[in-house]
């Protein structure tokens, strides 16, 4: 982590999460989504992304929280991965916050479940934690314990 | 692209130009053949290897410049008509254009000609030059091989067509030139007064330019550039749908007027770019004369070919699809269609075989027949080598019709070449044909009448990027199917609606003119969860073939049929088979488009398919019963005469060799679908002597929980449609009843009855 590394922010049930700006195509409001039936579970839908298909993860799905409350809509994130671009469904965007390698450090131990496959790290910023979420890891679909 | 420098931008274009010239050089070269003094041919092929040798000597590929000369050399003596064009010389002259291929393949990896070495082919070459001097050597030989050809010579037929001077005094002037003349034609026409000297000068000049001129018209563009455009043009056509919608609620004349301009544009512009990635199939046609000539030479068969339609359009990547199969099919024609001459000609066929190439528009989709007038397909040959592959049983084999066997080519393993040659024949064929077909969304089928040849027919969309898909609803989702899968629709309402699919144990069943169709619910596969209202207003039923089998599939809704863009899923969701793509609609939103095979494969209805269609082959009308009528099956056991039960009970008929049964616990089964069925003899149950030992033995297949019991019967007599009036008096075990069907008296069976008793072994399986 060089010093200077910017983070693009989002919230996600409370948690306060990042990924790398340069990983970010792009920042949408709340996209019609079509849902894919039968498909695993923490696909939200595709979203039409001017005449490109993008398929949604939902963070809070991915991430075992709990389900956003009915009528609350969420905001895409789009990110560039080796699949092609994809989006991840977040509650709310925080600013591009820069972040130094100093304040970083791997996530604790007692950190468990899928989170752990997920959170590359933590920065301990002045006022709270951000966690930098790994995007490949984010899109993968979830191993079969989510039952 | 942008850091190739100036000289390998130049040798790229040469590369793409030779190999265009040498495809034409040797299109026109099998042409000529037929009609072996056809000047304009001639014309064209001295051209076509005069530039390579001219643009690759430039370049400095000495190797190229030579070997192209040499064949220059032979080219002009039968442009002078000094040498006529015959098979030992066309091979040589094929076997050069692939030596120059070889180069321009080699220059296009390292940039040089490479190491091989051509002097075979080179002193082919020189030797039939030599040969061709030899009875006129006093005369023509010694001239010819120190005249420099160049491409003035065709001056005179420029000079002709502008009329400025007459073909008489250029055929003296050729004369001339073969006499020991060694000027020019310009010169020798001009000296003879035949024509002015400027009109010589503008066809010189023409002459030059024409070359470049044509390269002028048209530019190469990179097909990745076109896709992006495409997609672009997608998304425009999406902006305008929605500025279209807006129109409506707006007044403003000059607003409603530019909407309309960018309406109109749009549509023409998208159909523009469509345009540019469509390519005449013609341009794989052309490569089949010679493989045709080729193949034909090598089996010492004569093969005519003759193609019409060249001209029919296909998008590019549905022309790269194509040209493997299409390569294959043509391999099989000549190698084991096309019988040999003395056969043919034994058999009253004209000695040269005749294969001819079809291709023409019609619904939406593009036509390619492929037909030769060869021996066709022996069946009989085709069965023995299915059944041996284990593709099919005897019994099978011998309940097929003729159409069916004939499906067969397209099994894996099956071949219908007697001995394996080196073109064709391992029986790694036809299969891989289909699957390639399939894979572009297309059809193949197969027609052939033994010993008068076979057609073949495919049938393929034009453009995969757009097809036409039937939209649909279910559970409040839009989803298109591919029209390509689509057979019929249909809507049951009203009171029919009611009866209009029914179950055979708990499978739902459509009667559609006297066959079964099996169904599936798309809101229940899909598990869209919505409340299943089974309206009893109508039901809509959208027929599908998934392969070689059709099924049909209940939707809320049939909406409209729409052309779509289709666009590939992320690999997250690859794992879900019963989607073949999205697209997007013209309201900007994202439709699921439906991959009807995985769809049969998830509601399970594929493997139903056969047999019902043999239960519904003698089925009478269906679908419009009343409440009271009621369809039964008719058979014989023993002595009793007609028994029936009701159709609805049976899943399946089958028949079995005799051979086939095992005994299990003192019980007859068989080894069935992967299962073990008990089988239960009618005869036996009701106590009366069976008549006779039927090999196959007749079976009707009654399945309840997933298990089967197959009952033996003497024989499957009939299936009737009636009402029935039962009589029950004095009814022995298992028999429901007595009733007049089709005007003989049957006896009921009492399936229901007999079962639980007779098979305990089916209730302990079952756990």
């Amino acid at each position: 982590m060089n010093s200077g590394q910017q983070l693009c922010t989002f919230f996600v049930d409370g948690l306060f999460l990042g990924v790398e700006v340069e990983k970010v195509q792009e920042v949408i409001r709340y996209q019609e989504m079509t849902r894919v039936p039968l498909a695993p579970d923490i696909i939200g839908g595709l979203i039409n992304l001017r005449g490109q298909i993008v398929t949604a993860v939902d963070l809070r799905k991915r991430l075992d929280l709990h389900e956003r409350l009915v009528g609350e809509f969420p905001m895409n994130v789009v990110v560039r991965t080796d699949d092609g671009a994809m989006s991840l469904l977040v509650d709310d965007i925080g600013d591009v916050v820069e972040v130094d390698a100093q304040s970083f450090e791997s996530a604790p131990d007692t950190l468990t479940g899928v989170a752990r496959e997920l959170i590359r790290g933590v920065y301990k910023l002045d006022k709270q934690l951000l966690l930098l979420l790994d995007t490949g890891e984010a899109v993968r679909p979830a191993a079969p314990h989510a039952a | 692209m942008s850091e190739m420098d100036g000289m390998e931008e130049i040798i790229g274009e040469f590369l793409v130009e030779a190999n265009e010239e040498l495809d034409q050089f040797d299109r026109d070269l099998v042409d000529l053949e037929k009609d072996p003094v056809n000047a304009t041919l001639l014309a064209r092929i001295f051209r076509a290897i005069h530039t390579i040798k001219g643009s690759g000597g430039t370049l400095g590929f000495e190797k190229l410049a030579s070997l192209s000369h040499v064949g220059e050399n032979v080219l002009s003596r039968m442009r002078d008509i000094t040498l006529v064009l015959n098979p030992e010389i066309t091979t040589a002259l094929l076997a050069m254009t692939d030596s120059l291929r070889q180069m321009l393949e080699q220059i296009s990896q390292t940039g040089k000609e490479g190491d091989d070495d051509y002097t075979t082919v080179t002193s082919q070459l020189a030797l039939l030059l030599e040969e061709a001097s030899k009875p006129e050597s006093e005369t023509a030989a010694p001239q010819v091989s120190e005249s420099v050809p160049d491409p003035a010579s065709l001056l005179g037929e420029i000079l002709i067509s502008e009329g400025a001077t007459y073909p008489i005094e250029v055929a003296v002037a050729l004369d001339q030139q073969r006499t020991g003349d060694s000027r020019k034609m310009g010169e020798i026409l001009v000296a003879n007064e035949a024509a002015e000297a400027t009109a010589v000068l503008d066809a010189l000049r023409f002459q030059s330019d024409a070359h470049s001129d044509i390269s002028n018209n048209t530019i190469r563009v990179d097909v990745g550039l076109l896709d992006r455009l495409m997609n672009l043009v997608g998304e425009l056509v999406l902006a305008r749908n929605q500025i279209l919608q807006f129109t409506s609620t707006q007044s403003d004349v000059v607003y409603l007027g530019a909407a309309q301009r960018l309406n109109l544009i749009t549509t023409e512009l998208q159909e523009g770019v469509m345009k540019t990635r469509m390519q005449p199939i013609g341009t794989v046609w052309n490569k089949l004369p010679r493989l045709v000539r080729d193949l034909a030479m090598n089996c010492g068969k004569s093969v005519q070919i003759d193609m019409s339609g060249a001209e029919t359009e296909l998008d590019k990547t549905i022309i790269e699809a194509i040209k493997s199969p299409l390569t294959h099919i043509i391999r099989n024609a000549v190698d084991h269609g096309i019988e040999n001459p003395e056969i043919r000609l034994a058999k009253g066929k004209p000695r040269e075989g005749r294969l001819s190439l079809r291709a023409f528009h019609e619904g939406g989709q593009v036509n390619i027949e492929i037909s030769d007038d060869g021996a066709g397909i022996n069946t009989d040959l085709v069965k023995h080598k299915a059944i041996a592959k284990g593709t099919i049983t005897a019994e099978q084999a011998a309940r097929m019709s003729e159409r069916e066997i004939l499906g067969l080519v397209f099994a894996p393993g099956v071949s219908t070449a007697q001995e394996v040659t080196s073109i064709s024949g391992r029986g790694v064929g036809m299969d891989v044909v289909r699957t390639n077909i399939e894979k572009i969304g297309g059809a193949i089928d197969l027609q052939s009448t033994a010993g008068q040849g076979m057609t073949i027919k495919i049938k393929i969309p034009l453009t995969l990027a757009i097809i036409p898909a039937l939209i649909v609803t279910s559970g409040g989702d839009r989803f298109a199917i591919p029209q390509v899968n689509l057979v019929e629709l249909v809507r049951v309402e009203g009171e029919h609606s009611a009866r209009g699919i029914e179950f055979i144990k708990g499978t739902p069943v459509y009667r559609l003119r006297g066959r079964l169709l099996p169904i599936a619910y798309l809101n229940r596969e899909l598990k869209l969860g919505t409340s299943e209202v089974t309206t009893a207003e109508s039901i809509n039923i959208v027929v599908l073939q998934a392969g070689d089998r059709e099924f049909g599939l209940v939707v809320d809704e049939i909406n409209d049929t729409e052309e779509i863009v289709v666009k590939p899923l992320s690999k997250q969701l690859k794992s879900v088979r019963c989607f073949a793509g999205a697209t997007i609609m013209g309201d900007g939103r994202v439709a699921l488009i439906l991959d009807v095979v995985g769809l049969a494969q998830l509601a399970n209805v594929l493997s139903e398919l056969n047999e019902s269609s043999i239960v519904g082959d003698t089925a009478t009308k269906a679908g419009a019963g009343t409440a009271q009528q009621s369809t039964w099956l008719l058979f014989k056991a023993g002595e009793s005469g007609r028994m029936a039960i009701p159709l609805s009970l049976v899943s399946r008929l089958e028949e079995f060799a005799a051979d086939k049964i095992e005994r299990s616990a003192g019980r007859d089964v068989i080894q069935y679908r992967g299962q073990i069925m008990p089988l239960v003899n009618v005869s036996d149950v009701l106590g009366l002597q069976t008549t006779r030992k039927s090999d196959p033995v007749q079976v009707i297949v009654y399945s309840e929980n997933g298990r089967c019991v197959g009952l033996v019967v003497d024989e499957i007599v009939d299936i009737a449609d009636q009402n029935v009036e039962v009589t029950r008096e004095h009814c022995p075990n298992g028999i429901l009843g007595t009733a007049v069907i089709q005007e003989h008296v049957t006896d009921l069976f009492n399936i229901h009855a007999l079962l639980p008793g007779a098979t305990p072994a089916v209730k302990g399986v079952s756990a």
